[in-house]
C-alpha cells in the first residue's frame, strides 16, 4: 500500500524529517506517536502533498511515485487525511461540499455521479450510523462547529469517500470521550483487508479504541522504536523523554 | 502567495471583432453631431430639442471625481458618438433581412436571434454599437399589448409614453454622465407593460460594442403600469482593444401601483488585459422609481467585466408600502476596479429595502461597495436591511465598504452588516485533499459566497453567471 524510503523534508530550511522509513501493507493499522515537534504532522503534510516543503526520498503508494502527484490526484486515488484543524469555509454548505467532493472522486474512479436524492439517502445512512447530528449538513462547512463536530465531520467525509489509505492527524486531540468513541467507531467500521490506516497521535488514549497492528515512536524526524500495541502503553508510563535518550 | 493571472486572450472569449462596414457620426461632441444622431434616427423635433437642452446643460457640468478608481482624463472630442452597421439605415423588417454577419456575431455570443429557437423563452433586443439590430418575439408580445422595441422606434411610434416618462427618473440635469447620455444616446430598449399584464417571458437586451474609438450610450426605459409584472435581463460584451472605451448608459424604471419590475444584469464588458491595458469604462446610471403603492423594483447585477465599473442602481421608494431590492456580485481581477453599490431612498410610508452586496477581489484589483440608505421624515415604519460581504484572494487586492446612512424618521429602522474574508491556501489545500482541483475549489468557495445573489437571477442566466464567476477568477490564487 505505502512504502516510504529514506524520506527527508524541510520547511524554511529547517530539516524536520530525517531519513524516515515505513512500510504499510493493505489492511494494516499503524500508529505513529511522538513528542511535539518530532515531525508527525510534517509526515502527514508531505504524504498529502501540501505546498511549502522541500522533500527528498521515495514514497510509493500502490506501487506509484506518490510525491509526483498533485494533491487532488492523491486524494482521488484514495489517500484521505482527517485534519488536525479542519478548515472553516464560509458560504459553502457542508452537504454540498460533501456531494461535490464525492462526485469528483467517483468521476475519476469511473463511477456514476450520485444525484441529489441518491446522495441524500447515502448521507442519511452514514450520519445515522455514526450518530452524527444531520443538522451539521445544512450549516456552512465547519463554520461555528465545536471541536468535536469538526472531527466528526472529518470522519463522516472519510466514510463517504471510501479511501484506501487514511491518515488521522491527531484526530483525537481535544475530543471528549463521546466524540472519541464516535471517531473510533467510524474508523473501526471502515477496517477492511484492503484499507490501511496511519494514525498520528500524541496520546495513547485513542489506541484503547482503535487497536493498531504496529506502533512507531517518532523522535527527531526518524522512527526510534517500533512495537505492537503494548508499546503505546509503555510510552504512556515512561514518557517520550526516555525514548529520546534510547533513540 | 503566488499571484498568477488570467491569460485574457483565452479567458475573454467575447473579444473578437466583427468585420462590418459602419456609418459613423463625425468625431467629437457638438451640436452638429447631436443633430446628426437625431436626424439619422428620424426623430421628431421635440426629441432633438430635448437632446440639445441636455447638451447646453452639459457645457456647465463637470465630471464627478469623488469615486475611488481614478482614470486618465477622457477627451470627449476624440470619440465617435454614433456608429452603426451600414445597411441598418433601413431597419430590417424581419430577421431574414438582418445582415447574416450580425446574426453570426450574436450566435457566437450565445444569443440566438432566430425566432425558431422559441424554447429559450426569452425575447431579445440586440443592440450593436449605436443601433438595435433585431428584436425577437414581437408578435407574441404585441398580442398582450406589451411594447418591447428599440427606444428609437418608441420615440416615433409611442411619443406620448416616451415624452411622459423619459427623463422622469433621471432628469437631464442629473449629473455629467447622465446628461451626456441624454444629449447623445443612440439606442436601447423600450418596454411598456400595460395595466394588469404579467409579461409571459423574460425580456432581454444584449449590448455589444464593436467599433473602435466609439462610446456606447444606450438608454433604456421600462414602464410597468398598474398591477403588471416584468422580468428584464441585460447582457453585454465588447471586443478586446488596447484603448479604453466609454460606456455611459442610462436606465430608467417606473413601477406604478402594485407593479413589479425585476431587472437583472450580467455585465461582462472587456475588462482589459492582465496588465490593465484597455477595457471598458462602465459609467452607468440606473435608477428606478416605485411611483405607485405596493410597487416593487428589484435590481440584480453580476459585474465581472469592465476596466472600471462605476454605478449605483437605485430605487426611489415613493409609493407607500413599496419595496426596493439590490442584489449584487462585483468581481474584480487583475487591474480591474469597481466602485458600485446602490441608493435606497425611502419617501413613502412602510417602505422596505434590502441590499445584499458581494464583492470579490483578486490579483491587483480594487473593489468598493458604496451605498446610501436614506429614510425621509415622512417614511414612517420603513425598514432597510443591508449586508455587504467582501472576499479577498491574494495579498495585492483591496476591498472597501462605504455605507452612507441617513434616517430622519424615528419609527423607521436601518440594519447594516458587513464581513470581510479571505480565501487562503489552507482552505484550498483542504478542498484539494478532498479531491477537488484548484478551479473546482475556488468555484465552490466563490459560488457559495455568491449564492444569495445568484439565486435571484432567472434560471437561464443563473447557470451562465455561475460559469462566468468561475472563469473570471481562474488562476487568481496559486
Amino acid at each position: 500500500m505505502l512504502q516510504i524510503t529514506n524520506l527527508s523534508a524541510s520547511i524554511d530550511n529547517k530539516k524536520i524529517l530525517k531519513g524516515f522509513n515505513l512500510k504499510i501493507k493493505p489492511g494494516e493499522i499503524h500508529a505513529i506517536m511522538g513528542p511535539n515537534g518530532s515531525g508527525k504532522s510534517t509526515l502527514a503534510n508531505v504524504l498529502t502533498g501540501k505546498n511549502g516543503y522541500q522533500v527528498e526520498g521515495q514514497v510509493l503508494y500502490q506501487g506509484k511515485n506518490l510525491l509526483k502527484l498533485p494533491i487532488e490526484e492523491r486524494a482521488q486515488k484514495g489517500l484521505f487525511m482527517a485534519f488536525q484543524y479542519p478548515l472553516e469555509i464560509a458560504g459553502v454548505n457542508t452537504n454540498n461540499f460533501l456531494k461535490t467532493s464525492l462526485n469528483t472522486v467517483r468521476k475519476v474512479r469511473g463511477l456514476k455521479e450520485l444525484d441529489s436524492l441518491d446522495f441524500l439517502n447515502l448521507i442519511k445512512t452514514k450520519t445515522k450510523n455514526l450518530k452524527i447530528d444531520e443538522k451539521i449538513l445544512n450549516r456552512q462547512l465547519n463554520v461555528g462547529f465545536s471541536g468535536g463536530e469538526k472531527k466528526k465531520n472529518e470522519i463522516l467525509q472519510m466514510t463517504i469517500l471510501e479511501p484506501k489509505l487514511v491518515i488521522l492527524d491527531e484526530t483525537d486531540s481535544g475530543l471528549d470521550i463521546d466524540a472519541m468513541k464516535i471517531v473510533s467507531e467510524g474508523v473501526n467500521s471502515l477496517r477492511d483487508k484492503d484499507r490501511s490506516f496511519l494514525i498520528i497521535t500524541h496520546y495513547q488514549r485513542l489506541l484503547d479504541y482503535i487497536k493498531p497492528d504496529f506502533v512507531h515512536v517518532l523522535v527527531d524526524g526518524k522512527i526510534a522504536k517500533t512495537g505492537c500495541g503494548e508499546l503505546a502503553l509503555e510510552l504512556e508510563k515512561i514518557g517520550y523523554g526516555k525514548m529520546e535518550a534510547e533513540g | 502567495m503566488k499571484q498568477s493571472t488570467i491569460n485574457s486572450s483565452e479567458e475573454y472569449k467575447y473579444g473578437f471583432t466583427t468585420d462590418i462596414e459602419s456609418i459613423r457620426a463625425p468625431k467629437g461632441l457638438n451640436g452638429d453631431v447631436i443633430k446628426f444622431i437625431s436626424n439619422i434616427k428620424k426623430e421628431p423635433r421635440w426629441m432633438l430639442e430635448w437632446r440639445l437642452k441636455a447638451y447646453e446643460r452639459l457645457k456647465n457640468l463637470k465630471e464627478p471625481n469623488w469615486q475611488k478608481p481614478k482614470y486618465p482624463k477622457i477627451d470627449y472630442q476624440d470619440l465617435y458618438y454614433y456608429s452603426a452597421p451600414k445597411n441598418s439605415e433601413n431597419k430590417p423588417k424581419s430577421l431574414d433581412e438582418v445582415d447574416p454577419r450580425l446574426i453570426e456575431t450574436y450566435n457566437k455570443l450565445g444569443i440566438s436571434l432566430k425566432e425558431q429557437e422559441k424554447l429559450s423563452g426569452v425575447a431579445v433586443d440586440a443592440v450593436f454599437d449605436s443601433v438595435s439590430v433585431a428584436t425577437t418575439f414581437k408578435d407574441k408580445l404585441t398580442e398582450k399589448g406589451i411594447i418591447f422595441c428599440p427606444i428609437s422606434e418608441a420615440i416615433q411610434k409611442h411619443p406620448d409614453l416616451v415624452k411622459k416618462y423619459l427623463g422622469s427618473v433621471i432628469p437631464i440635469t442629473d449629473h455629467y454622465f447622465a446628461t451626456l447620455n441624454s444629449a447623445v444616446f443612440t439606442d436601447g430598449s423600450f418596454v411598456y407593460i400595460p395595466q394588469g399584464v404579467r409579461c409571459p417571458m423574460e425580456l432581454s437586451t444584449y449590448f455589444r460594442i464593436n467599433a473602435s474609438e466609439t462610446g456606447q450610450f444606450e438608454r433604456t426605459l421600462i414602464i410597468a403600469d398598474k398591477g403588471s409584472y416584468v422580468s428584464y435581463l441585460e447582457g453585454c460584451t465588447a471586443p478586446m482593444r488596447d484603448e479604453n472605451q466609454l460606456h455611459a448608459a442610462n436606465v430608467e424604471l417606473v413601477a406604478l401601483d402594485d407593479a413589479e419590475i425585476k431587472y437583472s444584469t450580467v455585465q461582462n464588458w472587456y475588462p482589459g488585459d492582465k496588465d490593465g491595458k484597455g477595457g471598458i469604462y462602465n459609467f452607468v446610471t440606473k435608477r428606478g422609481v416605485c411611483r405607485g403603492r405596493n410597487s416593487k423594483i428589484s435590481w440584480t447585477q453580476v459585474e465581472t467585466g469592465s476596466a472600471i465599473t462605476w454605478k449605483y442602481p437605485s430605487c426611489i421608494l415613493q409609493g407607500d408600502n413599496s419595496i426596493g431590492e439590490f442584489y449584487s456580485i462585483a468581481i474584480t481581477n487583475n487591474h480591474q476596479k469597481a466602485d458600485t453599490g446602490t441608493k435606497m431612498i425611502h419617501l413613502g410610508k412602510n417602505t422596505k429595502s434590502k441590499i445584499i452586496s458581494k464583492g470579490i477581489s483578486a490579483g491587483h484589483a480594487d473593489n468598493t461597495y458604496r451605498g446610501l440608505v436614506r429614510i425621509s421624515s415622512k417614511a414612517n415604519n420603513s425598514r432597510n436591511f443591508t449586508q455587504c460581504d467582501s472576499l479577498l484572494m491574494g495579498n495585492e487586492c483591496g476591498a472597501h465598504t462605504i455605507p452612507y446612512i441617513e434616517n430622519k424618521n424615528s419609527s423607521s429602522n436601518i440594519e447594516h452588516e458587513a464581513t470581510a474574508s479571505k480565501i487562503n491556501e489552507e482552505q484550498l489545500f483542504y478542498c484539494n485533499q478532498r479531491g477537488l482541483n484548484q478551479e473546482e475549489a475556488i468555484g465552490l468557495i466563490v459560488n457559495g459566497f455568491c449564492k444569495e445573489v445568484l439565486q435571484q437571477l432567472p434560471m437561464e442566466f443563473a447557470v451562465e453567471a455561475q460559469k462566468l464567476v468561475g472563469i473570471s477568477l481562474e488562476g487568481s490564487v496559486g
